[in-house]
């Protein structure tokens, strides 16, 4: 990784925190983009990229120099003119937001709620990271937990999901369980685990209506 | 025979044209920013335009193994409505984004002074951003046209070879040749300019600093005028070099200005085209994967 540049860009917001609005769509092609960890986390989606830690260290920066409420205005121009990667680096670098800064909290929780909406695995996964972890009530929080077992994303990328789990997300764990395997789709190991376990998993099912039951998949928003 | 096509519109395009591309020869495209047929009436309409850009459209691209590019810009018809004329002050947020070779469309529609300033101002942000400018000449009164471009860019002081002066023809060609500029000639089936044409032009100034684009759009066009003009090259008496050099290592040495151009072979598509269209399938862009019904 290339360490000279994220401690210059840090020095430059530190400075000057406007300089974060270049520097941002700039990161990946000072770092590079591939994953923390290309074996064990080959997309990113528990560890992150590269660029994701540069821009969880702009953010830090950017939220260390400026006053609550002008760096979430800039955090939120950031994400509103983002693309998908700088997306991500701005709900990424949340988790380094005090938790008693209300401007940044209630600024952020509104990014996290957009982040929950697409079908971005990746912005998914980090809307879920520590900062949501802290701060989404239980509702959204659970639908963001089972919008990652739809999605296929590994329950570690979510934090704290066992001090935050409760009988409603077995329930609802439980609920796409059975009704996956009423389709003979796949059930993956994540949603046996919340489900409280014992349930049929992949080795067990029936693939015999694996493929209608795709094409009509709700996740797939055409 | 590999084509880079620096102007095309493909927003307005469909897949089977991306197909077609791509069996055509086409690896690599510039989708400009421009007018969308219907005049848009606020910044935020433009917001999203460009997020798709540089988001959807590129995603979309990359499902049919080409490359796609963007540049950014206040087209010069919109630059003359004073609701859409902030755009200017939001161009800095993407014009340091991936993907973005260029500043543009930028130019002349009908060489008011919106237009002047918006022109001017742009090829500004290009010298800061450190990327090329595409610049449009008018339909109406192109000659007079090409000639005040020219002279906005001397004055500006961008480089003449970090700009490209589009949609030439045989009386405007020259003094763009004179200027150090590169040279941008859209083939369309009826207007502006056609391949034999074109070739013509080919044969008096040469291949170098030319650009041959289709600028398909929303309009009657052809996205596989690139290749017709290849081919219309070939019978003329070029060489298949000459053919690269124009449809291929101009453009890259145009755009490539920028530092961003990425022409790496999309994964899955090194082998035979016909395994094109489903080597990136499961790949989705926010859980659209374009390739309907085959994923798995």
């Amino acid at each position: 990784m290339n360490d000279g540049w994220i401690t210059e860009g840090v020095a430059a917001v530190t400075a000057e925190p406007d300089r974060i609005a270049e520097l941002f769509p700039a990161a990946g092609r000072a770092v590079g983009r591939e994953p923390v960890d290309p074996d064990g986390d080959p997309l990113g989606l528990v560890h992150g990229t590269l660029d994701d830690r540069a821009r969880e260290e702009l953010v830090a920066a950017l939220l260390a120099a400026l006053p609550p409420e002008d760096a979430a205005r800039e955090l939120g121009d950031l994400y509103r003119y983002g693309d998908d990667a700088e997306r991500r680096g701005v709900v990424r670098g949340l988790s380094a937001a005090d938790p008693d800064a209300e401007p940044i909290v209630n600024a952020g929780l509104d990014l996290v709620a957009d982040a929950l909406r697409t079908n971005d695995p990746r912005l998914v996964a980090a809307a879920l990271g520590p900062f949501g972890a802290r701060h989404l009530d239980q509702h959204a929080w659970r639908h963001g937990v089972l919008k990652v077992l739809f999605m296929g994303i590994p329950l570690e990328a979510i934090a704290d999901v066992d001090r935050r789990r409760d009988d409603e997300l077995t329930r609802m764990a439980a609920g796409l369980v059975a009704e996956r395997r009423a389709a003979s789709r796949d059930i993956r190991d994540d949603m046996s685990r919340l489900a409280g376990g014992g349930v049929q998993t992949t080795a067990d099912r029936t693939p015999a209506l694996d493929h209608t039951t795709t094409a009509h998949d709700p996740e797939q928003e055409d | 025979m590999r084509i880079f096509d620096p102007h095309i519109h493909m927003t307005s395009r469909t897949t089977n044209d991306y197909t077609a591309m791509y069996d055509a020869g086409v690896r690599a495209v510039v989708e400009p920013s421009f007018w969308l047929g219907q005049p848009r009436t606020n910044v935020g309409s433009f917001a999203d335009y460009f997020d798709a850009l540089i988001g959807w459209e590129r995603f979309r691209a990359a499902q049919y193994g080409i490359r796609h590019h963007a540049t950014i810009g206040l087209n010069p018809k919109e630059a003359n409505d004073p609701r859409c004329r902030e755009v200017l002050d939001l161009l800095p947020r993407y014009l340091g984004k991936d993907g973005v070779v260029a500043v543009g469309e930028t130019g002349y529609d009908s060489m008011t002074a919106a237009e002047d300033e918006a022109f001017a101002a742009q090829l500004e942000l290009a010298d800061r951003f450190g990327l090329p400018a595409l610049v449009h000449t008018p339909h109406r009164d192109k000659a007079a046209g090409t000639i005040r471009t020219l002279d906005v860019v001397r004055e500006s002081g961008l480089a003449p070879e970090r700009v490209v002066v589009d949609h030439l023809n045989e009386m405007t060609v020259r003094a763009v040749a004179e200027s150090g500029c590169w040279m941008g000639f859209s083939i369309y089936p009826d207007t502006k300019m056609d391949e034999r044409r074109f070739v013509a032009i080919l044969q008096e100034y040469g291949t170098e600093r030319m650009l041959a684009n289709s600028a398909a759009d929303w309009g009657h066009s052809d996205p596989l005028k690139t290749r017709a003009t290849a081919e219309a090259m070939l019978e003329a008496g070029f060489t298949l070099d000459d053919v690269d050099v124009v449809l291929w290592q101009n453009p890259v040495a145009f755009y490539g200005q920028s530092g961003r151009l990425n022409l790496d072979t999309v994964p899955g598509f090194e082998a035979d085209a016909a395994d094109v269209a489903f080597a990136a399938a499961g790949a989705t862009f926010e859980g659209n994967s374009v390739l309907r019904g085959v994923r798995a």
